[in-house]
């Protein structure tokens, strides 16, 4: 699967054949009686100091995997390497270990900030855990720390409700920064947040990037975001990968026929111009009991009779582009 | 809903079986040896050793405990010491005036509740809402058993409105529905109060007023039925409180009730009764919970789907 | 501007308040603008600039305590909503002026069946019995698009999807053909694939029904998307007001060129997004001068110092910015017209 252009670059993580599903209890003696397939067998690499988003709408299973991979839901099957270990397969205190090299920012920053700890404590924490700095530097390094993420250092006392939203997600990316990760997952870390101070929140997290050379999972449901911040971009629908490709190619010439017509359905800022739009009938199906074969085929314009039996593969379309679908073959 | 229902009665069994089990454990804890006290004061050794056969007593604890599950589902739940009748007629001869106190103050507690609960919510810190609210607080504190007092004292000593003792009419019902459903009542305000101050906050409340409903339709349609939903689990709760307080009650207003049964079987040492009271009762606070909960699903679907 | 016949809709100078135990919350503060037979005009803007609760005043929703319209007009056909009572209120909301939000989810009664929610607006309004009423509410169903509508009448909103239920919302606010359609982010909540399908029905019913909306949403692509004429609020009041064709081609104030430069765009790449440093301000302490002044990279003296007015510039747009007026500093000359 790895191809030329690729193989030149450094993977990072590694997910293999990942399935996370969540069983559903019912009938007179609670068994499980059906699984929601919120992930289901997906694989992809993250490259070193690179931006990979995910992005799909709600019940994809997008924030599924970025859960998965760090453990936080265990998944049902599959392996994650991480520099070459899988993290699947490590025990709870090995990974524990782990978790300073992956780090998560959140939609919400208020409900992930303990609103009973001073910014100095939340980071103080989070240093303690890494516990490279000597706690007698410890403030220091908050207040160098307050610093990278745009916070002066007379905020090292303040409580979290004493900071804008905007704010308060500077704070979670300063903590994340504090463990000095290798990967950090935003999952929807900017979506709560109004455009002119979402522009601020992106553009610390560029500059972060290049700063400490981060590797970030990207996980977003804005296409504008995601094409703002990524390298790669994978698109999800229900549970299934449908396209990986750089940015440019994914955005320029989308293939698959879900990733056009998602495309296509973002109004764009521009009263000037009046694009065609795709629109999709229905809503996504169930996770539950997927559509058998393409599980996009019950929307898609272009559905075959081969699309309802047959699960397309990911098949790669040039070096940096893989799409799953039975037109492109 | 079918399935979940039958999934609870299936649920109740080791439950019951439980509750047959402490009530068991209380006769055998109970100091004294149940032979002696039936064979009466000054009988021989023989006799006692006869009547211990008969009662099966000389068996082994977990053939006790089998034989004893076999006759409570068959209905047997043995004979009273002191009347020589099968404590099963006794109970049921007693239960219908504790069933209708109960019903009485479950009445009370909830329409008394709601209405002041609805009243407050909807006039939040008014002077109708902060008086509702110090009332309930004191309901919540006040003793039944004084209260009970002082009712009798005021509304069928003094003012001759109720009668002062006894069991029948529904002139009889008022003043112990009363003082046992108050401490439920005030509860039940609480409850209600600050669940439709959640509900109104809603956002389909105000979708409700962009319609151009009146605020009383908006209330009493919209927000209601949805707030019912806490309130019928403490309404739930207090029924269990309210089986317990019927003891005291009974006993202030010299009702012939299951409560009062079983008061006097305690002091007389009819522990069969005492057995067979306390697992009715606790039967029936099984079958209430197992309403509530048919009610709160019934009440709220959503929950059916997760 | 329109010719005043066409106007169905007028806001002056609006003005709402909340009386809170931290002070005095000026959400909305002096709003002006008007809304004409069979346009759309959006109310854009962030959090907290006062669109939603503008939208609520015009219903007269706010809560009181502790909101309060403490000043301005507002004129439906020519009749001042502010002084009318609850009643005369009661019988306008729902049935002349509906309103839509944003969380479908949750504005949906979760106990009664959609068909009961939609029914109980044309008994209320129409004076329809209820078997009419059903059969009313049904077709609307089948009007915004919903399949089999009969049977989707009978079922509770947690059976459909939030689309569904946004469809739903929309039949409920149609009903009783109103006049004045306002859509508080409609389609905020939902999946694009389904914001697109749901601002295209939208669309197609306010032709047919020959209705005006007013749109309020912080997303310039549902702007750019529906609405004729735009008002961008900032810090409880209008700070440009234009038509929507005006508004992408040539933005004024600083503001909304701001807010376009931060706005990660789908057609074309930059390296850096050119955010507006700081935040919006408190609504209890508002900078006496222009709000938008100690954000903006033009702010002089003159605009700490002093509130700008809603000035009309020559190609019909309105702007509040000292930039745009005789006062502006000669020396201040870097800027000029759309290259803020």
């Amino acid at each position: 699967m790895i191809t030329q252009a690729e193989s030149k670059k450094k993977p990072l993580l590694k997910v293999n054949n990942l399935k996370q599903h969540f069983p559903i209890k019912g009938g007179i003696f609670g068994r499980t009686v059906n699984h929601v397939k919120a992930v289901d067998d997906i694989s992809f690499t993250i490259y070193e100091g690179e931006t990979l988003s995910i992005v799909g709408e709600s019940g994809c299973g997008k924030s599924t995997t970025g859960r998965a991979i760090l453990r936080l839901d265990e998944p049902t099957s599959g392996s994650v390497f991480f520099e070459g270990q899988d993290l699947l397969a490590m025990s709870k205190s090995q990974m524990r270990n782990m978790r300073k090299h992956l780090q998560v920012i959140f939609q919400d920053p208020f409900a992930s900030l303990n609103p009973r700890q001073s910014v100095s404590q939340i980071l103080g924490e989070a240093l303690a855990i890494q516990n490279i700095v000597p706690a007698g530097k410890r403030r220091e390094r908050i207040i160098e720390l307050l610093g990278y993420v745009g916070l002066r250092p007379d905020q090292i006392d303040r409580f979290p409700h004493e900071f804008s939203g905007g704010q308060r997600q500077r704070i979670g990316i300063a903590r994340a920064l504090a463990m000095q990760p290798k990967l950090i997952i935003c999952d929807e870390a900017v979506s709560a947040l109004d455009v002119s101070i979402q522009a601020q929140v992106l553009n610390l997290l560029k500059s972060l990037q290049r700063q400490f050379k981060l590797t970030y999972l990207f996980i977003s449901h804005d296409l504008g975001v995601v094409r703002h911040i990524s390298d790669r971009v994978m698109v999800m629908y229900l549970g299934k990968v449908v396209e990986i490709a750089d940015k440019k190619s994914l955005f320029d010439n989308p293939q698959h026929p879900y990733t056009q017509a998602l495309l296509s359905a973002i109004p764009v800022p521009d009263a000037s111009k009046k694009q065609e739009r795709i629109i999709l009938r229905g809503d996504v199906p169930s996770p539950i009991n997927p559509p058998t074969g393409c599980r996009f085929h019950t929307r898609c314009p272009h559905a075959m009779d081969r699309c309802k039996t047959e699960i397309p593969a990911l098949t790669s379309l040039h070096d940096t582009h893989q799409v799953a679908c039975h037109l492109v073959q | 809903m079918f399935v979940y229902i039958i999934r609870r009665l299936l649920q109740m069994i080791p439950v019951l079986l439980g509750v047959i089990l402490v009530v068991f454990l209380i006769m055998q804890m109970v100091p004294g040896d149940p032979a002696v006290l039936l064979a009466g004061e000054g009988a021989s050794a023989e006799t006692i050793a006869k009547i211990r056969t008969q009662l099966g007593l000389d068996q082994p604890i977990m053939v006790q405990y089998l034989h004893y599950v076999t006759d409570v589902a068959t209905g047997d739940l043995g004979t009273s010491l002191r009347s020589n009748l099968p404590v099963f007629d006794e109970i049921m001869a007693r239960l219908p005036a504790t069933i209708e106190l109960a019903l009485a103050s479950i009445f009370v507690t909830i329409v008394l509740g709601m209405i002041a609960g609805i009243i407050s919510a909807t006039k939040q810190y008014s002077w109708a809402d902060i008086t509702i609210m110090i009332i309930a607080l004191l309901g919540v504190s006040l003793p039944s058993f004084w209260l009970g007092l002082s009712l009798i004292y005021y509304f069928s000593v003094k003012l001759h409105l109720f009668p002062v003792a006894g069991w029948g009419t529904w002139q009889h019902m008022i003043l112990p529905a009363i003082t046992l459903g108050t401490g439920g009542a005030a509860i039940v305000a609480r409850m209600t109060r600050s669940s439709m101050l959640d509900v109104v906050r809603q956002d389909y409340i105000r979708t409700a007023k962009a319609k151009g409903l009146k605020e009383t339709v908006i209330i009493y349609k919209h927000a209601l039925k949805n707030a019912l939903i806490p309130i019928i689990t403490v309404v739930g709760l207090q029924f269990g409180f309210l089986l317990g307080g019927t003891v005291l009650v009974e006993s202030v207003f010299a009702i012939n009730g299951l409560g009062r049964l079983i008061v006097d079987a305690i002091r007389m040492r009819d522990l069969p009764v005492v057995q067979g009271g306390v697992l009715i009762a606790s039967v029936i606070f099984v079958f209430v919970n197992l309403l509530v909960d048919v009610l709160y699903r019934y009440f709220n679907k959503r929950i059916d789907l997760s | 501007m329109p010719k005043q016949q066409d106007v169905i809709l007028e806001v002056r100078n609006l003005q709402t308040h909340f009386f809170t135990e931290d002070g005095v919350s000026k959400a909305v503060d002096g709003v002006d603008f008007s809304l004409n037979k069979g346009e759309t005009l959006g109310l854009v803007g962030e959090s907290g600039c006062g669109k939603s609760i503008t939208s609520l005043s015009i219903l007269r929703l706010i809560a009181s305590p502790p909101g309060k319209i403490v000043g301005g007009e507002i004129l439906f056909k020519g009749q001042n909503l502010v002084t009318k009572s609850e009643a005369e209120m009661r019988a306008i909301r729902g049935n002349e002026i509906s309103m839509i939000f944003q969380e479908p989810m949750t504005s949906l009664n979760p106990v009664y069946t959609v068909g009961e929610q939609i029914a109980e607006v044309l008994r209320l309004h129409q004076n329809m019995g209820r078997k009419e009423a059903w059969d009313k509410a049904v077709d609307m169903l089948r009007l915004v698009g919903i399949p089999s509508p009969e049977k989707r009448a009978t079922q509770e909103p947690h059976e459909l999807s939030g689309g569904m239920r946004q469809r739903v919302m929309i039949a409920m606010a149609l009903a009783c053909r109103p006049e004045i359609l306002i859509a508080d982010e409609p389609t905020t909540a939902l999946d694009v694939t389904i914001q697109a399908q749901i601002l295209e029905l939208m669309k197609k019913l306010q032709v047919e029904m020959g209705m005006s909306t007013i749109m309020i949403t912080h997303d310039l692509g549902v702007v750019a998307e529906t609405c004729d004429r735009v008002a961008v609020m900032y810090a409880g009041k209008v700070v440009e007001y234009t038509t929507a064709k005006n508004l992408f081609a040539s933005p004024k104030h600083p503001y909304t060129v701001g807010l376009m430069n931060s706005l990660p765009r789908l057609d074309e790449d930059v390296e850096e997004l050119q955010a507006i440093k700081g935040n919006v301000p408190s609504p209890f302490n508002m900078p006496q001068g222009c709000r938008f002044a100690p954000r903006c990279p033009h702010a002089t003296q003159l605009c700490h110092d002093k509130l700008p007015e809603l000035l009309l510039q020559e190609d019909d747009s309105k702007v509040r910015c000292w930039i745009y007026t005789p006062e502006w500093d000669g020396a201040n000359q870097t800027v000029t017209g759309t290259g803020v």
